[in-house]
């Protein structure tokens, strides 16, 4: 009976094609497939490849010999990537301060006096600017001997200080490098997020008392919440890929103590004097690792925004 | 063997031109392309080795030749690239085992055939043994320069001194240097390689070439007794206070102005130095040469000439043009004209060459033809396999500025021997 009906069915319908009968399941996803095979070929399938590669010991150029886990075992004691791995942390943890940093600047801006454009360009410049140049002209501004650095110390009556030739503050001080730039863009995310907050309520939290810290903390910053949690994404991206900055203004050095990982792998995989192709992988899986902590986080909180809507 | 006329040199490369052109032209036609892959990509190098080629060029006019030029620190990365993917005809590279990789991975073409002509053999006889791996040649050299320590004349005139001639000499030297305010050595680590510069002489001289070569081949451990001889020497210099401080925050560049501006009394260095300063003002009469003196008396004295060199891929499409080419730019009169003042300003590879009249370049000639009875190496990073030297260079760099942490620093460095030569 049912088979009868079905047939019948069908003889009633217009003949059409195999595509337009399936027209609303496929179209989506001919418009992602572009997206999906770019994403694929670039991203999902070298990741892969670095699994596999991290597997063997290889100069990239003649054979590759299978060693397992040899190269994990190996970072196990190899003290420049403990060294590289902590630096990576320090960076997470510092760069974070960009945040608060491009709110209260934020704050202090968004106002209005005559010029205030102005300023607002002006504490932006350091984002426009190539990192390349941020760095070099904090290179000089360490200098140890004609640095401004030292020349202001000196007016406290503070010794000479090599920042970035001290193994125990050169990190610190290419990030204080990095954080110039970056808090001019969570300044700039923050006044774009200050347009937004809503007057009524602002009004509405003054009529009920509230100022200062209080109005800042209950009322601002939770309207601002979308502004924090890209400035929180733009941050920890920046702070991973902190490759340029120690490029420029140390090498990795001195003696390899402001490496972070993807420097480290750089130098071991691919620089004038890096062999080691498979040693390289492994220690980018170890970065990977790193990031899909954070990956795995912004993909949740997404999700969860998603649901609630 | 050392011309000071400067138009006859001229002269004599025209006339070596037209003559070999006749020559390449009765003997047998080149056809086709050639792709030469330079990294020259300095100023005058590359007006230097442009010109040659065109020289090359009208020489052979049924070859087409495609000319491209790298950038010096991007090529030694695309190297890899290129050999394996798109491999021109000719390409620049360095000596020893800086092309050992290449060779081994079959990269490279086997020209012993070109060696084998006299023109080159004979006549290049002093870098021929930095140009062979397994008994075979790899490449042919072009140029090659002296290193050695450049002063300020007048620092050392206004302090009665004298060039030293042994390590007792260079450290009194040194010592009056400092008591005048000033230091001894400038030096830039911030890229590592210049303190191999500094291992190099005083491991040569402490311990000679042979074990030098050993320790490079990675015969000897680096916790020998010897090694730690040589750094006991290196100490006593860090000890007084010989090399400027923070010098691992400057590049070799940046610490030129230290001994321009009389701060420092002089650095070890290669010829390539020379220019810079003299473009800062440094004539002959403020500049002087010296070759780094004995310390272990009795120990033959061993240089370093870092050599520059042409290869022939082994998968170039053009190799009997390559071949040619290889050959017209090691020729007695291309090496003097290439090698000249106004060009690479540096060494002519050639025995039958003639050095330019500048004051360094025939010092240095004089220095490696007859005062380098020891051997010569070619530079830390060229001898030593590239993973050792960049671990090396690290801790060479650490010694310098926390000299306490040697033993430690030495362990490290034999744990990647073990790894890097097994």
């Amino acid at each position: 009976m049912a088979n009868a009906a079905l047939t019948d069915m069908r003889a009633i319908e217009p003949k059409r094609g195999w595509y337009k009968r399936n027209e609303i399941a496929i179209t989506p996803w001919l418009f992602l497939a572009p997206a999906i095979l770019f994403f694929l070929f670039y991203v999902i399938i070298p990741i892969y490849q670095s699994f596999a590669l991290s597997l063997y010991s290889w100069d990239g150029l003649g054979e590759r010999t299978f060693v397992g886990m040899g190269n994990y075992t190996e970072l196990l004691d190899d003290r420049a990537f403990e060294v590289s791995l902590w630096n990576n942390f320090k960076w997470l943890l510092l760069y974070l301060l960009a945040i608060p940093g491009g709110l209260f600047i934020a704050l202090f801006l968004n106002q209005t006096v005559v010029g205030i454009r102005l300023y607002k360009s002006l504490f932006f410049f350091p984002f426009v600017i190539s990192q390349v140049v941020v760095g070099l002209v904090f290179t000089w501004f360490y200098d140890p001997t004609f640095g401004l650095l030292n020349t202001m110390i000196g007016w406290v009556g503070l010794g000479p200080i090599n920042v970035l030739g001290d193994p125990t503050m050169v990190t610190y001080g290419i990030i204080a490098a990095g954080l110039w730039p970056q808090t001019a863009y969570c300044m700039i995310l923050y006044l774009t997020g200050l347009n937004a907050v809503d007057p009524e309520q602002v009004e509405a939290a003054r009529l009920d008392g509230a100022k200062g810290w209080k109005m800042l903390w209950y009322v601002i910053i939770p309207q601002l919440k979308p502004a924090t949690f890209i400035a929180f994404v733009v941050t920890i991206i920046g702070a991973l890929r902190s490759f340029d900055l120690i490029s420029i203004m140390t090498n990795g050095g001195p003696f390899g103590q402001s490496r972070v990982l993807s420097f480290y792998m750089f130098e071991k995989a691919l620089s004038e004097y890096g062999f080691r192709m498979g040693y390289g992988a492994a220690i980018a899986v170890v970065l990977f690792l790193i990031m899909l902590c954070f990956i795995a986080y912004f993909l949740w909180s997404m999700w969860k925004e998603e649901k609630v809507r | 063997m050392i011309s000071n006329l400067k138009a006859p040199i001229a002269a004599l490369a025209t006339t070596a031109v037209l003559a070999g052109s006749a020559a390449f032209a009765d003997g047998h036609a080149l056809s086709g392309d050639l792709k030469i892959f330079l990294d020259t990509s300095n100023p005058a190098p590359r007006a230097t080795m442009e010109a040659m080629i065109a020289r090359f060029g009208e020489a052979n006019p049924g070859l087409n030749i495609e000319t491209t030029v790298i950038d010096r620190e991007a090529y030694k990365t695309q190297i890899r690239n290129f050999l394996t993917a798109d491999a021109p005809d000719v390409a620049t590279w360095y000596a020893a085992n800086r092309m050992a990789p290449y060779v081994n991975a079959g990269l490279f073409e086997d020209v012993s055939d070109v060696w084998a002509d006299p023109e080159i053999g004979e006549k290049l006889a002093s870098t021929k043994g930095a140009m062979t791996i397994d008994g075979k040649q790899w490449g042919v050299p072009y140029t090659y320069y002296q290193w050695g320590v450049y002063y300020r004349k007048d620092i050392y005139e206004e302090l009665g001194l004298a060039e030293p001639a042994n390590f007792d000499e260079m450290k009194s030297n040194c010592q009056a240097i400092l008591d005048s305010g000033r230091k001894c050595y400038t030096i830039g680590t911030k890229f590592l390689w210049t303190a191999g510069g500094w291992f190099d002489y005083l491991n040569m001289r402490t311990n000679g070439f042979d074990f030098h070569m050993q320790l490079a081949n990675g015969e000897v451990k680096w916790t020998d007794d010897r090694v730690k001889a040589t750094f006991a020497n290196w100490r006593e210099l860090l000890d007084m206070g010989a090399f400027i401080d923070n010098h691992q925050t400057y590049s070799w560049q940046e610490s030129l102005p230290f001994i321009v501006n009389g701060e420092a009394a002089a650095i070890l260095k290669g010829n390539f130095a020379v220019a810079p300063l003299r473009e800062a003002g440094l004539d002959d009469s403020k500049l002087d040469f010296y070759q780094f003196p004995e310390i272990t008396p009795g120990i033959a004295l061993a240089e370093d000439a870092p050599t520059d060199t042409f290869h022939i891929p082994a998968n170039a499409s053009n190799k009997p043009a390559a071949k040619a080419f290889l050959k017209f730019m090691a020729s007695e009169s291309e090496q003097t004209v290439i090698n000249n003042g106004e060009n690479l300003g540096q060494l002519p590879v050639n025995a039958s060459a003639s050095i330019d009249d500048d004051k360094f370049l025939k010092e240095g000639f004089e220095m490696l033809s007859s005062n380098s009875p020891g051997g010569v190496a070619q530079f830390f990073d060229r001898d030593f396999p590239a993973e050792m030297a960049a671990e090396g260079m690290q801790g060479l760099q650490e010694f310098m500025v926390f000299p306490d942490n040697l033993d430690d620093i030495l362990k490290r460095l034999d744990k990647v021997q073990e790894r890097v030569y097994k």
